[in-house]
């Protein structure tokens, strides 16, 4: 009796999660799959099996592999930027500095800002003319430039704010990682004489592995994720230049209301990410813990 | 002492039992409505719901904003395909076909059956009636409409030698104005732009702007054929394209449709094109006297409509159908629309608003309002199609492909009729 019971206990403990995952993570994930097999449904043709139909489509979609060539140069710009700026603000603002409270605050705004918020004051930034960048590269005696209007610098313009996004909350992490670093070491190797730049590549950088990997997951999925900023400031144009996969999913979904092929879209999104995801945790993992 | 607790328990529950049963001979109203334009729109439709629900206790009306317009389509058709739809909705009226095809919504004629009603719905003017039927059968009522035209600034006008009274008529005036407006500085910077016509979001829909004056429609009225590739349309797009890659009087590069007022503002644009119901939010921003001109003519004048109609949505009661009739007629009458019109800047809907004493006065206040009225007799369908989003994306995409340098007008519009066709194919019957 008293056994039974004992393993009834977790997983009544476990129900409410389990329960929330099931019906808002796994169910969904499950009929997406589901969905992405059928066509989609129109007035006078509900929706039927067709196997790959939806993934043969995506085959000839010129859109899907530009947004998804897009995606890539993306998470190139993004991310080693992101992590970058992030280490080089954490290093900073963890040194005893006077206004060192205001200094990461500053560095942390640009995450509590929301992202349609922070689209919308880039907007003005970057618009022709009399936008703050305009100012900037007029006062240099530089030529005007529609940044958002030109195929060529329309992605670029929208990597800049993602960096600006998220440099800040990484920080966060690994000002948290360098504050568990024992403070020894950082003596010790003075002791042996070692630079600056060598106790950062020989000592701090590796200690951070772990943290990198796991903001480096998070970026990852960012990078695929945070596409709030398109709605605003360029909705995928021009002409395509800087549509991502999520917003076109949205506008496969939302827009043209093709739902089948929505779906499978975000299937292979969605393989995707798992697969990266466990390359990093599975292979990476193991390799980023000093020893 | 528990048994007085029981029963004043049964006594409450009574009391809420009997309650939805009273209420149940007053009919209610869900009713979504997007905001796309600046001022207290909430306010003023909240007060409608009020107002209307004062005169018809029967009736109540529950205004719900869902957003822009496009997040209110989705909302909409999402609330359909869960089966509970809002009885009411204020949608595109380039939504239609979409709306049609989903089975979402009952023509508004087997609604409106009686001589009284007829004449309502006859009472609208033509142009905006365009995009509210197919097929011989009314599916929308013109609510919010607009216009595209062209404000300009006199006083730039007024530098550049130019009679500041009159806007450009035609399409070489439009340039050759501009050209005299276009100043650059010493390191041949463009400090003020001869034109802007916006081009992110919907350029099909300042593009029509250009085809209409050229004598030319984009599709038929069934909304089952598309004519991209037309040699007007082409040469529609040609001069678009040449104002800013041959004459250098507009920015290189796709325009952003939400800045363009305030470029107009800060006078780095002395005309730009955008929509009538910009009009309150230029009267109070621009520090300059501005006039307002319908679009230059080519061959004629001409616009395309736009904004928004009332639907009533299918799967909702027969009562609830009318209850909805009810509201339209009563917030489309002369007097609230001319109300309407005038806190909003959207046209008035019927030649009998323009006749109120309200609108009367506001016309002589702001003479520019009554441009757009004026120009709706050129006016013709704002581009809807069935599958209209995927087919304008693919006119959209054509066009600002053809603005930022990477095709060539001809090229650009070939291929875009032709996504065109294929899209539309299986909609011919």
């Amino acid at each position: 009796m008293p056994r039974s019971r004992v393993a009834v206990t977790p997983w009544l403990l476990l129900l409410p999660a389990l329960a929330l995952l099931a019906a808002f993570t796994h169910w969904p994930a499950l009929a997406t799959v589901w969905d992405s097999v059928l066509s989609t449904p129109r007035k006078a043709r509900p929706a039927h099996f067709i196997g790959a139909g939806n993934y043969a489509t995506m085959v000839d979609d010129e859109v899907f592999w530009h947004a998804l060539v897009n995606n890539v140069v993306y998470a190139i710009g993004t991310i080693p930027l992101a992590i970058a700026l992030a280490i080089a603000m954490a290093l900073w603002v963890d040194r005893r500095l006077a206004g060192r409270a205001f200094l990461r605050l500053a560095y942390f705004t640009p995450t509590v800002l929301p992202m349609i918020a922070v689209a919308n004051i880039w907007l003005f930034f970057y618009t022709p003319q009399y936008g703050l960048l305009e100012q900037i590269t007029h006062a240099l005696g530089l030529a005007s430039h529609n940044w958002l209007g030109d195929r060529r610098t329309a992605l670029g313009a929208l990597i800049v704010v993602a960096v600006w996004k998220e440099a800040g909350f990484f920080m966060i992490f690994y000002l948290a990682a360098l504050q568990q670093i024992p403070p020894q070491l950082a003596e010790a190797a003075a002791l042996e004489g070692a630079s600056r730049a060598q106790y950062f590549r020989r000592v701090l950088f590796p200690l951070l592995m772990p943290t990198t990997l796991f903001v480096l997951v998070n970026a990852f999925i960012n990078s695929v994720r945070m596409v709030d900023h398109l709605f605003v400031m360029t909705r995928g144009g021009p002409d395509n230049a800087s549509m991502l996969l999520l917003y076109y999913i949205y506008q496969v979904g939302f827009s043209f209301w093709d739902t089948g092929y929505a779906a499978a879209l975000t299937v292979v999104v969605l393989v995707a990410l798992a697969a990266i995801a466990f390359f990093q945790l599975r292979v990476l993992d193991p390799r980023t813990h000093y020893r | 002492m528990s048994k007085r607790i029981l029963g004043s328990a049964l006594a409450a529950l009574a009391i809420a039992a009997a309650l939805p049963a009273a209420a149940q001979r007053v009919t209610e109203i869900n009713f979504y409505y997007p905001v796309a334009v600046g001022g207290p729109v909430t306010k003023t439709i909240d007060q409608m719901a009020a107002d209307f629900s004062k005169e018809n206790p029967d009736v109540k009306v529950n205004p719900i904003y869902s957003g822009t317009y496009q997040e209110s389509i989705v909302k909409a058709l999402t609330a359909v395909k869960s089966g509970k739809p809002p009885q009411l909705a204020v949608l595109l009226s380039t939504d239609m076909f979409s709306l049609i095809d989903e089975d979402a919504i009952v023509p508004i004629d087997d609604l409106a059956k009686s001589a009284d009603d007829r004449k309502w719905l006859d009472g609208f003017y033509k142009s905006f009636m365009l995009n509210s039927r197919t097929g011989d059968k009314t599916w929308g009522v013109p609510f919010q409409r607009s216009t595209i035209v062209l404000y300009w600034n006199k006083e730039a006008f007024k530098e550049a030698g130019l009679d500041p009274d009159k806007g450009p008529a035609t399409w070489e005036q439009m340039v050759d104005f501009a050209k005299k407006l276009t100043k650059a500085d010493a390191s041949g910077n463009v400090t003020q732009w001869g034109i802007k016509i916006p081009s992110s979001g919907f350029p099909y829909w300042l593009f029509q702007g250009l085809t209409t004056p050229n004598d030319v429609v984009l599709m038929n009225e069934a909304g089952t054929e598309t004519y991209f590739d037309k040699p007007q349309v082409v040469e529609a797009l040609q001069y678009w394209v040449d104002l800013s890659a041959k004459h250098k009087v507009m920015p290189a590069g796709v325009i952003e449709w939400g800045t363009t007022p305030k470029d107009f503002f800060e006078k780095k644009a002395a005309m730009i094109w955008t929509t009538t119901g910009n009009l309150t939010n230029i009267r109070t921003n621009a520090t300059f006297p501005f006039g307002v001109a319908m679009l230059p003519a080519k061959k004629h004048p001409g616009s395309p409509t736009g904004g928004g109609n009332f639907y009533v949505f299918a799967k909702t009661t027969a009562a609830e159908q009318q209850a909805s009739l009810r509201f339209i007629k009563w917030a489309t009458a002369p007097q609230r629309a001319a109300q309407w019109s005038i806190a909003t800047g959207y046209v008035a809907v019927t030649p009998a608003a323009w006749e109120t004493p309200e609108m009367k006065k506001y016309a002589q206040e702001v003479p520019q309002a009554t441009v757009a009225r004026d120009q709706l007799q050129y006016a013709v369908a704002e581009l809807s199609t069935h599958d209209n989003q995927r087919v304008t994306t693919a006119l959209n995409n054509a066009l600002q492909a053809s603005l930022t340098g990477s095709k060539p007008p001809a090229d650009a519009l070939r291929d875009a009729q032709r996504e065109a066709t294929r899209i539309l194919r299986d909609f011919k019957r």
